[in-house]
């Protein structure tokens, strides 16, 4: 690991970002979108001020998942991951460039997000925004680092994008958005208590209702930080420089 | 005198699989240093396993591959060994400039060192363009200027003059010359036959083993044939695999 190279592996995924506008107006956008539509949906009800929350949790978190996974097996696939893995770049390095060049990119989509939702779409938020901002950019990035965990496992892009309901699926059902995830049967509610989506959901809430203090959502936030640690790490070293 | 050193590569009783298909199966050779090796085959006979496995990417079954006196893929080779993969690497959203700059950034290269591959590759027009909005002979020279970056002792070389033009394939053998020149080993694979005239020393590969280990005029002298073509199917039908009784079995 080299702080040189893991920068210079950030900045040239950045720039190859920069090269494709389209891919950064639907990144930045499209989560907004879609709050938007849950908002609209749910114009006459109360309803929004309770999965306002989730949902910005969820579309940033999704959408990470998917870019993330799919731009690094496509590294894969072209064979520039094969030429870097020949040169003396660490594989900490590049997962953790990876992180980070799509961790800026989680700052503005989720800065965008909140920002929607709370100014446009009338979320109501009793505690602070930027706490909730935090949680978003944390909830994002941890989207990132598990789609670059889950692309090491993928040899196509038909099985990472199936990596995505097998992966993700179970976090959006059990994280409290259907039925409280106090009310789920006792085996879901423990198992439930071990996926990181479902923290970053409770602490948006806990935010958004200022129900729990900040000691809690720090918790919360240091479990969500926990999985992105252990998902860099064990994407760095399910890597492998030699293949059959 | 640099030819007399240790060899650059030397590969012992080489086994190795690509994906679950068995390719090289105990194959032994030497690449001496500061010359310019040919390895020549047909496709599928396995040149790119071999070079995976000098570079270090493969997974070996059995076998010694010793790169510049160390074990092929040490960590402090990396730096020491250029490669380049059959299919261009290079970063298609990039321009041609911010693909050799990231690799220099990795290598520890400096900025003069990109202007002087992308003048050696022949690259200074296209520099600030997408990689990939160039011709394929193109992006395969970005590619080659990629590995160029940092002067490495060894340059491996995976078919890189293919689908070039031929004005352009003449300077880049008179590249790897000049490279061979300054103490640098390079071993160039291809399947054309008569890009095997371009090499000081020839490997020459099929199904998985090595058939001739010579200079190019060697290989004449030793076949009695006056191209390498004739060489290569002389030395096929010399092989124990296609002895006579063999071949009689085959007729009828």
């Amino acid at each position: 690991m080299n702080p040189r190279r893991t920068l210079a592996t950030s900045g040239r995924v950045l720039t190859q970002i920069r090269h494709d506008p389209r891919t950064i107006v639907l990144l930045l956008v499209v989560p907004s979108l879609l709050i938007g539509l849950v908002a609209w949906i749910f114009s006459d009800t109360p309803v929004f001020d309770t999965v306002g929350p989730a949902m910005i949790a969820l579309f940033p978190f999704i959408v990470m998942f998917l870019v993330t996974s799919i731009t690094t097996l496509r590294e894969r696939r072209t064979g520039t991951l094969e030429r870097l893995l020949s040169m003396p770049l660490g594989k900490g390095d590049f997962i953790l460039g990876y992180t980070l060049a799509f961790g800026l990119l989680a700052v503005l989509q989720s800065a965008v997000a909140v920002g929607y939702s709370v100014w446009v779409c009338g979320l109501t938020i009793k505690g602070s925004v930027w706490l909730l901002l935090a949680v978003a950019v944390a909830d994002a990035v941890l989207g990132t680092s598990l789609g670059l965990l889950a692309s090491a496992f993928a040899r196509t892009e038909f099985q990472v994008v199936q990596f995505m309901p097998a992966l993700v699926f179970p976090q959006i059902l059990l994280g409290g958005i259907f039925l409280p995830r106090d009310q789920l049967p006792d085996a879901l509610r423990v198992f439930s208590d071990w996926l990181p989506l479902s923290h970053a959901i409770d602490a948006l809430q806990a935010v958004a209702s200022d129900s729990q203090d900040a000691a809690y959502v720090g918790g919360e936030l240091l479990i969500i930080a926990g999985w992105i640690v252990g998902a860099v790490v064990l994407g760095s070293i399910t890597l492998r420089r030699r293949t059959p | 005198m640099v030819h007399r050193a240790a060899p650059a590569v030397v590969v012992r009783d080489l086994h190795a699989r690509r994906g679950t298909h068995p390719v090289l199966h105990g194959l032994s050779l030497s690449v001496p240093r500061g010359l310019v090796v040919g390895l020549i085959g047909p496709s599928g006979c396995g040149k790119t396993t071999l070079m995976r496995s000098i570079v270090g990417v493969q997974i070996v079954q059995s076998g010694e591959v010793t790169v510049l006196g160390r074990a092929a893929g040490t960590a402090s080779l990396r730096g020491r060994v250029g490669y380049v993969t059959q299919d261009a690497s290079v970063y298609d959203d990039l321009t041609v400039r911010q693909n050799l700059a990231y690799f220099a950034a990795v290598l520890g290269a400096t900025r003069d060192d990109i202007d002087r591959v992308i003048d050696a590759t022949d690259l200074a027009a296209n520099a600030a363009q997408l990689a990939g909005s160039l011709s394929g002979g193109q992006r395969s020279r970005v590619s080659l200027a990629g590995a160029l970056l940092g002067s490495p002792e060894l340059l491996v070389l995976d078919e890189p003059t293919v689908g070039l033009d031929p004005v352009l394939r003449v300077e880049l053998w008179a590249l790897f010359h000049r490279l061979a020149a300054t103490g640098t080993s390079l071993l160039v694979s291809s399947h054309v036959m008569d890009e095997a005239s371009r090499c000081d020393r020839l490997l020459l590969m099929r199904d998985g083993e090595i058939l001739a280990d010579d200079t190019p005029a060697g290989l004449l002298a030793a076949t009695g044939t006056d191209d390498v073509e004739a060489a290569f199917l002389a030395l096929i039908a010399a092989h124990p695999s296609n002895a006579p009784a063999a071949r009689e079995a085959g007729d009828s």
